[in-house]
């Protein structure tokens, strides 16, 4: 039995003060000192925890928000004085995208590594937009069609990057097939490139380590020099259209290599597979108006190994009024290479607004073979996305003083709580192999299909539209 | 009792009555979180104007005290009063009292469960009846944009007939196999969730099977054994044989009328059961035969079940052991859940139980409850249309789960198509829970209600623990009775499918009705 992939974890500890999402706030004026204070009675000893804090505060602005919210203290306080609110900081976390609850959840698994349980069933919406408008499916009593159930050491979440030819050639028991270089990796994931506004000293460095001790590829930019030679396995270089080459006995060390899409792209395959012709080539193709179209168009080019489509970091399409979200561009690219009968000679990659780990399963559903990230790697090390990322504006989460270890340590756990939930939602689909998800609509639920199944055909037309 | 075959019931103890009688059951907590706050401030000249106008004894003078105390906050019906004439801020001569917002109102509840919803279950656990309406709280529905919450019963102005409530029946069977078995009928349209020991204390489930006894209904062991402190309560228990099979005995199915096959939980469809280590105590361990402190999964699936036929096998040794006994299948809701409900009526069971997606947990990972499987409300129908077009839909009981907080919810799910319901989190909300989500680790609920810390278990008496669900389902009778009353319906079973008087917000509901 082939080694099983796994990824080592130890937990790695904030380095800031948790934002939970309530406080208690206490008008101690009218105290009346019981005996039996029922802050000596919290199940969570956050009160005394609270008064550690507060003896060794160091940071005039870090507060202690850890109280769990179970309204105990609150609702027995002999004199009513304690009252449980929701933390303004907590509320001020992320985006409209990016919500606080993903933000708390990427930090408590970048510090555990653990899969978040909890009690109590679903507390969210009914749905919403974007991945939120789908389920996955699970294989219950009956599913002879199925891969049948097994244990989850036995679920593959291996991928391979690269053209695949559409069928092989036999001569006899020899292939006379030319087979074109394939790059696998162990997690249908890759760490794109960092955006320009959330750089970091020694970000690339953390980055490359966290790829190397994954297993994984991280997208760099050209003019990067890893450390270590030898996690040259792990990079892919990008080559935008400014930048410098990258030399030679570098490149021929690399497994894959990134280029931006332009009307030259062919000719610089060429030229890349001339100097290390078992390197695979993917095609950087931002996702605007026309990137759905030259996603298809370049994917039936016979040069073309590996198309990356990128969205914005919430997912949208890029410059448009009224962006389409990235599962439906998936989706549709998907859909046309099928029809155009390519889609198994061409590996997709899709990235943007994957946000959580259950997106990495709804995209590669909806048609991706794996999909890139980068700002979930960059929340797990304490961002708050809080958009004040200037020179010289103080940042909150002291980014500018995270160290090498503590980085490499959050992202890495972040990667393993997140393939342990790609193997738990394989595992209650009945899955054994990331591979055979890819394009499986069969194994989600859509919420325009299952609206018009169940109350379309009730109620009639949906006001607005699906 | 005494014509049933021999080999049932050798274990048989006197069962307890539980008279179904409603009793205040304020908060066990000294100070009830309220929507508005008051404010007294230090211009009060203590005159007693607010005591004396207030309707709702929202300010507290004790006799022959100069100072107020701490008011009543709970009590306050806040604005709203303006409309009565009895609002104190209007009333008080020196302008020194203030009604706002809770700022802890918001921070309780969620999507699924606003405050709303959890302060009116209080309420109603407490009173046995409907909060007063001039409490203004939205209980028939939550806030979570989708599913019950953007249905509606499209009501007559006036009801089609005049039907007294003591006409209305809110019985339904859960035999319609006709083959032999016992006629099993329970008062009112739903019974209690599993939830094993272990997940919750031994307080929360005894007063769920004294509330089942009170009610004539069951509520279930969930499957982490059979304490043997609920076996004078047998007659109104549900045991639970799911794929780990802690505790469960042919001595223990013989017990009871109903055995629930669970093949999957809503919450965490596909992955089997989960009790985490630190909820493992030595009593846990004791009951389940396992080793103290390890944390418990219990597989996914049967591995004795890989087909329909094979599920007959288990259905077919269960009803050799108890001869009485009625077989429930609970399934989660996957895309072909219509199929796997048809199948399983086929292998022999009365009841199906399909548990949607958002269904309830002591303990799930947070991907399976968010995204795996589909919600019950698009289930419902989906089983209940099936069923109906296989000629079998009047020959099997079709229960829905996961979700259900409410009795609109209730009325909803049968209009959809669903015989009747089966509740968890509704239950743990009326004992005090406030949705904190904390039940799953460590100690476990730190408001004594899904835990099985000795310290914890005792924050919660079992005669309390009783009388609010017997509250609760009174109200929700109350409830029912009065949806059914407004439908012009003499039963629930009248509403069963009747997606006609529903309709949806989002929708233009101009589907002409079927005749």
């Amino acid at each position: 039995m082939p080694e099983k992939y796994h990824i080592k974890t130890q937990p790695v500890p904030p380095r800031r003060p948790r934002i939970g999402k309530h406080g208690v706030v206490d008008w101690r004026e009218d105290c009346a000192r019981c005996h039996n204070c029922v802050k000596k009675a919290c199940v969570y000893d956050r009160y005394k925890q609270e008064a550690d804090y507060i003896r060794n505060l160091s940071d005039v602005d870090a507060l202690f928000f850890e109280c769990m919210g179970c309204f105990s203290c609150v609702q027995d306080c002999t004199k009513g004085i304690l009252c449980l609110s929701i933390n303004p900081a907590y509320e001020k976390l992320g985006n409209n995208y990016w919500k606080p609850d993903i933000i708390k959840t990427t930090w408590l698994q970048a510090e555990t590594a653990k899969i978040p349980v909890s009690g109590a069933g679903y507390r969210g919406p009914f749905s919403g937009l974007g991945f939120d408008s789908m389920w996955t499916d699970m294989s219950e009593i009956v599913r002879p069609t199925r891969d049948g159930i097994h244990g989850r050491e036995y679920i593959s979440t291996s991928v391979d990057i690269g053209r695949k030819p559409p069928f092989l050639a036999l001569n006899g028991d020899t292939a006379v097939t030319k087979l074109p270089p394939l790059v696998s990796i162990p997690m249908p994931l890759i760490i794109d490139l960092s955006s320009p506004a959330h750089t970091l000293p020694r970000l690339d460095a953390i980055i490359e380590q966290t790829a190397a001790d994954t297993g994984l590829i991280a997208i760099m930019d050209s003019r990067y020099r890893p450390a270590d030679e030898a996690n040259l396995e792990n990079i892919a270089f990008y080559l935008g259209p400014d930048s410098p080459p990258v030399p030679k006995e570098t490149l021929r060390k690399t497994r894959l290599v990134e280029v931006a899409d332009s009307s030259t792209v062919t000719e610089r395959i060429k030229e890349i597979k001339s100097i290390h012709p078992e390197i695979v080539v993917a095609i950087r193709v931002e996702l605007t108006a026309t990137g759905i179209g030259r996603a298809i168009k370049l994917a039936g080019l016979e040069e073309v190994e590996v198309v990356h489509v990128v969205a914005d970091s919430k997912g949208n399409e890029l410059t448009a009024q009224k962006p389409r979200f990235v599962k439906d561009m998936i989706r549709q690219i998907h859909t046309a290479l099928i029809e155009k009968g390519i889609r198994d000679e061409i590996t997709l990659m899709a990235g943007g607004g994957i946000a959580l780990p259950e997106h990495v399963a709804k995209a590669i559903i909806c048609g991706a073979d794996l999909v890139t990230i980068n700002l979930p790697l960059l929340v797990a090390l304490e961002r708050h996305l809080c958009d004040r990322c200037q020179p010289g504006t103080p940042c909150p989460a002291r980014l500018e003083k995270i160290d090498f270890k503590y980085g490499v340590g959050r992202m890495t756990n972040l990667i393993a709580a997140w393939h342990d939930q790609l193997i738990e939602v394989m595992g209650a689909m009945g899955m054994r192999e990331v591979r055979r998800l890819r394009g499986d609509v069969g194994r989600a639920m859509f919420f325009e299909n299952l609206e018009e199944e169940t109350f379309g055909k009730l109620f009639g037309s949906r006001k607005g539209g699906l | 009792m005494n014509t049933l075959p021999e080999n049932t019931l050798k274990t048989r103890v006197p069962q307890e009555e539980v008279k179904r009688v409603v009793k205040p059951a304020p908060s066990r907590y000294r100070n009830e979180i309220a929507k508005y706050i008051v404010h007294r401030s230090l211009d009060c000249q203590r005159c007693g104007k607010c005591v004396e106008v207030c309707s709702h004894e929202v300010h507290v003078r004790k006799p022959g005290f100069e100072y107020f105390g701490e008011p009543n906050h709970h009590l306050c019906i806040g604005p709203a009063c303006a409309k009565n004439g009895h609002y104190c801020v209007t009333h008080c001569p020196q302008q020194a009292l203030q009604i706002r917002e809770n700022p802890m109102y918001r921070a309780l509840g969620d999507f699924r469960w606003p405050a709303d919803l959890i302060l009116a279950t209080w309420k109603m656990a407490e009173t046995g009846d409907l909060p007063p309406e001039e409490y203004d709280y939205n209980y028939e529905c939550g806030n979570s944009g989708g599913g019950f919450d953007k249905l509606r019963f499209k009501f007559p102005k006036q009801p089609p007939v005049k039907i007294d409530a003591d006409q209305i029946d809110t019985s339904i069977s859960l035999n319609k196999r006709n083959d032999g078995r016992p006629e099993v009928k329970i008062d009112v349209p739903w019974y209690g969730g599993g939830m094993s020991f272990g997940s919750v204390s031994n307080v929360t489930q005894l007063s769920k099977a004294r509330a089942a006894v009170a009610w004539n209904t069951f509520t279930c062991t969930g499957e982490g054994g059979y304490m043997e402190r609920m076996r004078p309560y047998d007659d109104h228990m549900i045991t639970q044989v799911a794929t780990g099979l802690f505790g469960v005995r042919e001595e223990t199915i013989q017990r009871v009328p109903i055995v629930e096959f669970k093949y999957a939980q809503g919450a965490k469809p596909g992955l089997g059961g989960h009790l985490l280590g630190d909820k493992n105590t030595p009593a846990v361990a004791r009951m389940r035969e396992t080793v103290l402190g390890i944390s418990l999964f219990s597989p996914f699936p049967f591995h004795s079940v890989y087909s329909i036929e094979d599920h007959a096998k288990h259905i077919d040794w269960v009803k050799h052991v108890n001869r009485r006994a009625l077989i429930s299948t609970k399934v989660s809701t996957p895309t072909d859940v219509d199929m796997v409900a048809v199948g399983s009526y086929s292998a022999g069971t009365h009841i199906v139980h399909i548990d949607g997606g958002y269904g309830g947990t002591g303990a799930a990972p947070d991907i399976a409850k968010k995204n795996i499987a589909m919600p019950i409300e698009y289930a419902i129908g989906k089983v209940h249309n099936f069923l109906t077009d296989e000629g079998v839909r009047d020959k099997v009981t079709l229960i829905a789960s996961g979700g259900i907080r409410s009795a609109h919810d209730i009325a909803k799910a049968i209009a959809l198509g669903a015989d009747g319901v089966v509740i968890g989190t509704a239950e743990l909300v009326a004992l005090g829970c406030v949705r904190c989500s904390l039940c799953a680790s460590g100690r476990g609920c730190p408001r004594g209600i899904a835990t099985t810390d000795p310290e914890l278990c005792g924050k919660m008496d079992l005669d309390w623990g009783t009388q609010r669900l017997v509250n609760l389902y009174s109200a929700w009778r109350k409830t029912l009775v009065g949806i059914l009353q407004r439908l012009g319906l003499r039963s629930v079973g009248e509403l069963r499918g009747r997606t006609d008087l529903l309709m949806h917000l989002d929708y233009t509901n101009d589907v002409p009705a079927k005749k």
